[in-house]
């Protein structure tokens, strides 16, 4: 079995997804799939993928469902990842340390040199976050673009995991959940943010944030009449020049061009 | 910062730093309709990733799921290789390969032949088409007045309604004010038009957390999955919501008048003398134009004074001032005082469209309050200068922060025009165009409502081998202008521009195939398209059409169409109708342009125009479409294309005819960097290294309007005289919105029998009906003919987020994401009929009847169903394996959609709105029965085979492990198990 840091630094990379308004697009998974599919991990590879029940390597999924009734409930489009937990059980069941969490920023990763394709971990992982690729015969998963976030040979507001420079939504954020000072801790706090499963103990560090109550837009205070207006009233045919109904009045007003 | 590579405890060696790509090209996506801008990176000459360009006016650094699945779509299976020719029955998909040289000289035979002798008998119409300025540029050379790209069927009702009521139009040329708006109102937007810009608008209008955003669909998904408040209206109604909200406006008096008055013909007088010529129309001086009634003075005055105090309402009498028919009982009436008249009347009161719409009355009253206290009661003023038309200057902008957006759910139905036009009503009534905070012009509009060239393609307009007087699409103004014989007999093939469709604006592709196998109103002999899907999902009633590609005449054996010329860049289903193959590239492997000729890509900020690059070269013969189309031109002579001598004036082809082309002097495909020191935008002399500004620049152009020239562009002296002189428009006149609009009177008005171009007795009262200066609601012609009773339920599709406008949902990648579709309905109606989740069922229209898996949700209008359009496949086609599940569990719902209305004193209307002849997709009625023996999928029709140079795909794709370092072990093909 594998070991946890025993020094680990306080830093927690990880994400924040906007659950407010993330439409579904499906843009992060593919994206994702695109930069890991030649990247740490690659290939991501696709099994008969051009045939009856295609079968490819994700590590970003995009879930919709329903929650609540009629029209009062709502759609949502729930993107699904690694959490890179602080206490990854799909690390701590590892029998070769192939899967393996940094010391220094949290990320859980997979050594496919080491990985002997055993599948414990994505037994162990509640979140479902592991993805078998068949050909290579290793667990593959989320990277957190480990290697884009620090990549010197990318402009530096690149930095960022492929998820978060696509979403065109801006939905998906990234940064240091250790830090409560950062940007994402900050948005956490402010959003109430939440942690997936938290009764599972894993402490996730990924965090979503759930949609606001919906905007209640005030109506209008200007005084309406209180009852339809009588129909011959105002149709009735305004004499020329003349000043018509009344309930119509304010159309006569004084006008500039 | 540490060592690239780090050793992190005893566990790995990572690379943080690994090379990314040995060179970045920026190009413009092509894998739907919104034009992103995107870097694509390189790395030992394969496209290692694409992302989207973070310095883009359109995306700014976004990328979709489509935009970013481009790899696999370049590299798919179903690519075509080389041009190929027919030699089995049509249909069947047996071609043999011939060279390009043999194939343009076939194609140049065919058309040759046509443009010698009758160039009508050409049909030219391209699908998703983004070179529009080129192929209808062309085809004016060609002589034929036959063409159009594909908005006849996709949202020209949303278009035109649009262009002749604001001068513009959503989606692309107009945006809503993301940044000041305070209530979005969205009309039946699925997951489609724009892409990225509305998500990203959606991510920054409730970041913010300072509006409120509305969804009226009678689906709850995509966008409408986020909207503070989802209505989910019934299909076909959205007209009577919106002229209920408007009665409210008008009943509570929750109007800008003052908006109405400066930038509207509200006040313009309408003569009111009926029974004659001139009913309707308005009151002209002598000098022609339109007069108000001012009431400081007590006279009719020129209604585009600015020293008047124009009446509202009133009826004003006549006099030789303003000369017209109607004699002494003539009157002259304010628009306005029409539009009171027809709203306030009890038929569109809330309480009386509530059980039509299924909107609950007070639910209406609620939004019309709400808007009413965004427009005036959260009005904003920006700080900003401004002169307008008449040189007065204002020292602020006042804004009606209201924005609006439709498409095609507004557009996709028999009275889309007219709703569209109520939907523009509402914002002038409320102030909100082109204001802060409301819907935003996207130069080159505003132009005048509607704005010139009419049509090309009267009969002294066509001349066998001669270029075509006029361009083949335009806006008309009355019956004058159509394009019909005195008969009244359409001179189109696809009859745009007749008394079927007077107001045409983008053709009626949907139309062709029918009326070309008919012979009404005459028999072409060369049909030539371009990525057109119309064999599988771009035409309504798919299996009577693939039988009309494939009739032959019995007398002579021959097609009734006779010769097909198809490009596609893929085996897509309408590969194997046709008769002759021009394989074009894919995206990444062309030089193209987005123009602001045709189809721009311009903000609310100001104009932008692009180009796609080849990033890399093609591993095929294949060829641009564009390139062919211009080499083509040469061969037949077309006088743009080739000097006296037949030598080519672009002979670098589409790039050459990009930077020197000149549509008018100065005026060319592209904006930027024009002139002989490259510095002139909008016009100038070509430039001969313009496509290398470009390319420095990221593959587009951008130009900035000053503060004083972001809103109120209709009316703005400083945005007027710069759009006047980049030659948006022909004159800096102030731009006139059209409350009530003349040219749809004037055709009332002939189809009440006045005026000297008549339509023929049949489609009198059609025209008398449906064409009104007002917004009018009349129910989907669909229920006119088919049994409520009996088919109760509508039947809807959208395009999936990660597919919508794509030419590929056969991507390895998007295909894993929607491979199949069922069919979506409200749980509590489909557990009524005795439906679960999973069930199989017959879906049934009066024309046809399709296999389908329910699915039952929440978000759903009661009474309507909805799918996944073009999940759906032909077997065998796009390369994808026989038992692939579009083809085995998916369906097609283009099956039950008639093409044609039934029958009206013995003549069939095509299934379109009356105005535009927009195909009437979601005017669909069905019913829904449980069937456990249904079979799935495309039933017995036969396989398409793969047509030669389409090898056989791949069973298992490791594309990026080419990427990893020489010595990985995971380079191997197979991977560990290899």
């Amino acid at each position: 079995m594998t070991g946890l840091p025993e020094n680990a630094a306080a830093k927690k990379l990880g994400l924040v997804i906007d659950l407010d308004i993330c439409v579904g697009c499906h843009a992060c998974a593919v994206n994702c799939k695109e930069w890991n599919d030649g990247g740490h991990s690659a290939p991501l590879t696709d099994e008969e993928p051009y045939g009856p029940d295609p079968l490819g390597v994700w590590f970003n999924r995009i879930h919709t469902y329903e929650a609540g009734d009629g029209p009062d409930g709502r759609t949502v489009h729930f993107p699904r990842s690694c959490l890179h937990c602080e206490e990854p059980a799909c690390v701590t069941v590892c029998p070769t340390g192939a899967s393996y969490k940094r010391a220094a920023d949290g990320i859980v990763l997979v050594n496919a040199d080491t990985c002997i394709g055993c599948k414990l971990c994505s037994w162990a992982c509640p979140y479902g976050a592991r993805e078998y690729d068949y050909a290579d015969g290793v667990m593959k998963k989320c990277t957190l673009c480990i290697d884009r976030i620090e990549n010197r040979n990318l402009p530096a507001e690149d930095r960022v995991p492929a998820c978060v420079s696509t979403c065109p939504a801006s939905a998906r954020h990234f940064g240091d959940l250790g830090d409560p000072q950062s940007d994402v801790s900050r948005l956490v706090a402010e959003r109430g943010g939440y942690a997936l499963m938290p009764e599972m103990e894993l402490k996730p560090v990924n965090r979503y944030l759930p949609p606001r109550a919906p905007a209640d837009a005030p109506a209008s205070t200007a005084t309406a009449p209180a009852a339809p207006p009588v129909t011959d009233e105002t149709t009735a045919r305004a004499p020329a020049g003349g000043t018509g109904s009344r309930f119509l009045d304010w159309v006569d007003r004084t006008l500039s061009r | 910062m540490p060592d690239d590579i780090r050793s992190d405890e005893k566990y790995e060696n990572v690379d943080l730093s690994p090379p990314v790509s040995d060179e970045v090209k920026t190009t413009t996506c092509y894998m739907c309709a919104c034009r992103c801008g995107i870097k694509v990176h390189l790395k030992d000459g394969a496209i290692r990733y694409i992302e989207g360009n973070k310095e883009h006016p359109v995306n700014k650094g976004v990328l979709c799921a489509k935009g970013s699945a481009g790899i696999m779509q370049h590299h798919s299976p179903a690519k075509l290789a080389q041009p190929l020719r027919r030699v089995g029955p049509r249909g069947s998909g047996e071609f043999e390969p011939i060279s390009w040289d043999e194939a343009l000289a076939t194609a140049t035979q065919w058309l040759s032949e046509v443009r010698y002798t009758d160039p009508r008998k050409l049909a030219f119409f391209t699908g998703r088409d983004q070179s529009q300025s080129l192929t209808g540029f062309w085809a004016t050379q060609f002589g034929t007045p036959n063409h159009a790209a594909h908005g006849g069927f996709c949202s020209v009702n949303m278009a035109a309604a649009g262009i002749y009521t604001i001068g513009g139009s959503f989606w692309e040329f107009g945006e809503p004010d993301w940044e000041h708006t305070r209530y979005f109102l969205m009309f039946g937007v699925a997951e489609d038009h724009d892409s990225n810009p509305i998500k990203a608008g959606l991510g920054k209008l409730k970041t913010a957390g300072k509006a409120k955003f509305v969804s009226v669909n009678p689906v709850r998904t995509g966008y409408s999955a986020i909207a503070d408040e989802w209505v989910g209206i019934r299909p076909g109604t959205d007209g009577l919501f919106v002229m209920a909200l408007i009665h409210e406006l008008l009943r509570t008096g929750q109007v800008d008048l003052e908006y109405l008055a400066r930038y509207t013909n509200a006040h313009w007088l309408v003569r009111h003398a009926p029974g004659t010529a001139d009913h309707g129309l308005f009151v002209r001086g002598r000098g022609g134009l339109p007069l108000a009634y001012d009431r400081k003075t007590g006279q009719l005055l020129d209604a585009g004074r600015t020293d008047i105090d124009p009446a509202m309402r009133g009826r004003f009498s006549l006099h030789e001032s303003a000369p017209g028919d109607g004699g002494d009982n003539a009157e002259a009436v304010p628009a306005f005082e029409l539009m009171l008249e027809r709203y306030l009347d009890p038929r569109y009161s809330p309480d009386a469209v509530a059980a039509r719409t299924g909107i609950e009355a007070d639910t209406i009253r609620r939004i019309a309050a709400e808007l009413a206290h965004a427009a005036f009661e959260q009005e904003i003023t920006l700080d900003q200068p401004w002169t307008d038309w008449a040189g007065r200057r204002h020292e602020t902008m006042t804004g009606r922060p209201v924005s609006m957006h439709a498409m095609r759910g507004i557009s996709a139905h028999s009275n889309g025009f007219q709703t569209c036009r109520a939907i523009h009503l509402l914002q002038m009534l409320l102030g909100s165009i082109d204001c802060p905070g409301g819907f935003r012009y996207k130069p080159p509009f505003p132009r005048p409502a509607p704005p010139g060239p009419k049509p090309g393609g009267k009969a002294h307009q066509v001349k066998a081998g001669s270029p075509m007087g006029g361009p083949p699409l335009g806006f008309v103004t009355g019956p004058d202008d159509l394009l019909v014989d005195e008969a009244g007999t359409a001179l189109r093939i696809d009859k745009a521009y007749s008394w079927d469709a007077p107001v045409a604006a983008h053709g009626l592709m949907h139309t062709v195939i029918r009326n070309a196998w008919a012979g009404d109103p005459y028999p072409i002999e060369v049909l030539f398209m371009f990525m057109a899907n119309m064999s599988w999902n771009s035409s309504m009633n798919t299996s009577e059409t693939i039988e009309m590609l494939t009739d032959t005449d019995p007398q002579t054996g021959e097609y009734r169409i006779p010769k097909i010329i198809y490009s596609d860049a893929y085996q897509s289903e309408m590969v194997a109708y046709a008769d002759l193959i021009l394989p074009d590239t894919t995206y990444l492997e062309r030089w193209d342009c987005i123009s602001l000729l045709d189809r721009p890509i311009s903000d609310a900020d100001g104009p932008a125009d692009a180009i796609r690059q080849p990033v890399v070269a093609p591993d095929r013969d294949v060829r641009p479409f564009q390139d062919v189309l211009i080499d083509l031109g040469v061969r037949l002579g077309l006088p743009a294309f080739c000097d006296e001598d037949g030598n080519p004036r672009y002979p670098g082809g589409y790039p050459d005819y990009l930077a020197n082309h000149e549509r008018a002097p100065g005026i060319g495909p592209l904006s930027g960097w024009r002139g002989e020191e490259q510095d002139s935008h909008g016009r100038g002399k070509p430039n001969p290294d313009q496509l290398a500004r470009y390319i420095e620049n990221g593959c587009f152009w951008k130009g900035e309007f000053t503060p004083e020239q972001r809103y109120y562009k209709h009316a703005n002296r400083a945005y007027l005289d710069h759009a006047e002189q980049m030659g948006w428009i022909a004159s800096a006149d102030q731009i006139v919105l059209q409350l009530y609009s003349e040219p749809m009177q004037r055709f009332k008005l002939a189809g009440q029998g006045f005026g000297s171009v008549l339509p023929p007795v049949r489609y009198r009262d059609r025209i008398a009906e449906c064409f009104d200066p007002l917004p009018v609601w009349y129910a989907p012609f669909e229920d006119d003919h088919t049994d409520p009773a009996a088919f109760p339920i509508h039947a809807l599709t959208q395009r999936p987020m990660a597919m919508y406008h794509s030419w590929g949902s056969q991507n390895a990648w998007l295909r894993q994401i929607h491979g199949w579709n069922k069919l979506y309905m409200n749980r509590k109606a489909g557990e009524g009929h005795g439906l679960a989740d999973g069930d199989k069922v017959r879906i049934e229209s009066p024309y046809g009847s399709v296999n389908a898996v329910v699915a039952l949700m929440e978000g759903c209008n009661p009474d309507t169903v909805w799918t996944w359009n073009a999940i759906g496949k032909r077997r065998g086609a796009w390369n994808l394996s026989k038992d692939a599940p579009e083809s085995n569990k998916g369906f097609l719902l283009n099956h039950l959609i008639t093409d044609l209305l039934p029958p009206r004193d013995g003549y069939r209307f095509a299934n379109a709105d009356p105005i535009t002849g927009q195909a009437a997709w979601f005017d669909l009625r069905v019913r829904v029965v449980k069937d456990d023996d249904a079979v799935l999928g495309d039933g017995n029709r036969k396989a398409l085979p793969r047509v030669p140079g389409v090898g056989r795909a791949k069973r298992q794709s490791r594309y990026g492990a080419q990427f990893l370092p020489k010595g990985s072990w995971r380079r191997k093909r197979g991977g560990r198990g290899a």
